[in-house]
């Protein structure tokens, strides 16, 4: 394994970190308290997924680079991240289908990467694909709600879908890091996973009432290191202690 | 002291170590403490998480090496998180324990879809007429459910 291991898992656990972070900020203002809990909790499971893949990801690369280098001293142009993760939050519905977008995604690469060439890798898989059930169970649950529900909650999820659509193909655009990580076993193709992830979106979007988009050109560049600039923002806020106070520790 | 009764006092020492987020059990009961070998004379014992993101994992790791320091000169406590942890791990005594301390044990999962199973009975009246209120509850392990019966909430360990 080699450099190709290293972007490959980046895409995975930078997906997961920024995610994290950016569910974080419901801390405290979610719509109803057991939504502030649940939101507490998903984050709280994604980003102990982060923290092994940029641990594993750090051991593999051999620079002496921990999960905590990883995640706070990199500037965005070397996160790896989709783009779904890094847009803005928006109203709850669209954190919500935010979220069911990366679930259903998730929920189809863990079980796959649970028998990933890396033991390591292969063992965080284990454990993230028995959570990753449990989110994609919770974040249908409310896409159907809110898209099924009033008048106004149904025009406030198409235009969440209207705005996030256009990020959900990346994920499944395979490359050159993507075919390397495949043929030395370490993840499944990224391609491979569309066909489940369709189903499931589409019968999600069907039971919530709300049609699916035609396939546009899909926004794509986050897996290479090309962000939005949302990104930036969000990294400015999640590293400005750790870099203002390097080698702290209490 | 051969070292087969030295692993049968470690395991008795483990059972003292309390989970931090749900004190009525210990790492024993919840299958959290995994193995306790000697290696070269070192006592090592294996740990693994329940979820990925578990707060109570490096809490759990000092007080299991601060226990067993009373005793052992070398103590090593290792993660491990293959094969990954399930409440099928958590003890009849455990099991016991939670439903004692007013929390609903992992109950049987019935449907692939119904991921978290349901709880057997209420803790406080023993009724099975229960309900969930949020699949999400006060720690990554639990969910919130409510009896009809006597109409109380209660945290319930979701099958995992």
């Amino acid at each position: 394994m080699g450099d190709h291991a290293v972007e490959a898992l980046l895409r995975v656990g930078d997906s997961c970190l920024v995610l994290a972070q950016r569910l974080t900020a419901w801390c405290g203002h979610a719509p109803a308290l057991e939504e502030d809990i649940a939101l507490a909790n998903i984050a709280l499971d994604i980003l102990g997924q982060a923290r092994g893949l940029l641990t594993r990801t750090g051991e593999i690369e051999g620079a002496g680079r921990d999960e905590d280098a990883l995640a706070y001293l990199r500037d965005a142009p070397d996160y790896r991240n989709v783009l779904l993760v890094e847009q803005p939050n928006g109203d709850y519905g669209h954190t919500m289908l935010r979220q069911f977008l990366f679930d259903a995604w998730a929920v189809e690469l863990w079980p796959r990467l649970a028998s990933s060439s890396d033991p390591v890798v292969a063992g965080i898989a284990g454990k993230a694909a028995k959570e990753a059930a449990y989110h994609v169970r919770h974040s249908s649950t409310w896409v159907v709600r809110l898209g099924d529900g009033t008048e106004e909650s149904h025009h406030r999820m198409l235009a969440a879908l209207d705005m996030l659509w256009p990020y959900t193909g990346e994920a499944f655009l395979d490359d050159e890091v993507d075919v390397a990580a495949a043929e030395s076993a370490l993840m499944p193709l990224p391609s491979s996973l569309l066909p489940a992830y369709r189903h499931r979106v589409e019968a999600v979007l069907a039971d919530a009432t709300l049609p699916v988009p035609p396939d546009p050109w899909w926004q794509r560049g986050g897996r290479q290191g090309s962000h939005s600039e949302h990104l930036t923002y969000l990294l400015a806020d999640m590293q400005v202690v750790h870099r203002a106070h390097p080698g702290a520790s209490w | 002291m051969t070292a087969a009764t030295e692993i049968e006092r470690a395991w008795a020492l483990l059972a003292q170590v309390p989970d931090p987020e749900l004190p009525a059990v210990s790492v024993v009961d919840l299958g959290i403490a995994r193995d306790v070998q000697f290696d070269d004379g070192r006592l090592v014992v294996t740990i693994t998480p329940t979820y990925s993101g578990c707060p109570a994992m490096r809490e759990i790791e000092e007080d299991v090496r601060t226990l067993l320091a009373q005793r052992f000169d070398d103590v090593e406590v290792r993660t491990v998180l293959s094969p990954p942890w399930t409440t099928d791990w958590i003890t009849e005594d455990g099991r016991r324990k939670l439903a004692d301390a007013g929390i609903a044990p992992p109950g049987v999962r019935m449907l692939p879809l119904l991921m978290q199973g349901q709880p057997e009975a209420c803790p406080h009246c023993g009724s099975s007429a229960v309900e969930e209120l949020a699949g999400f509850g006060s720690t990554a392990c639990k969910a919130l459910w409510r009896c009809t019966s006597c109409r109380e909430p209660f945290d319930y360990v979701k099958a995992h």
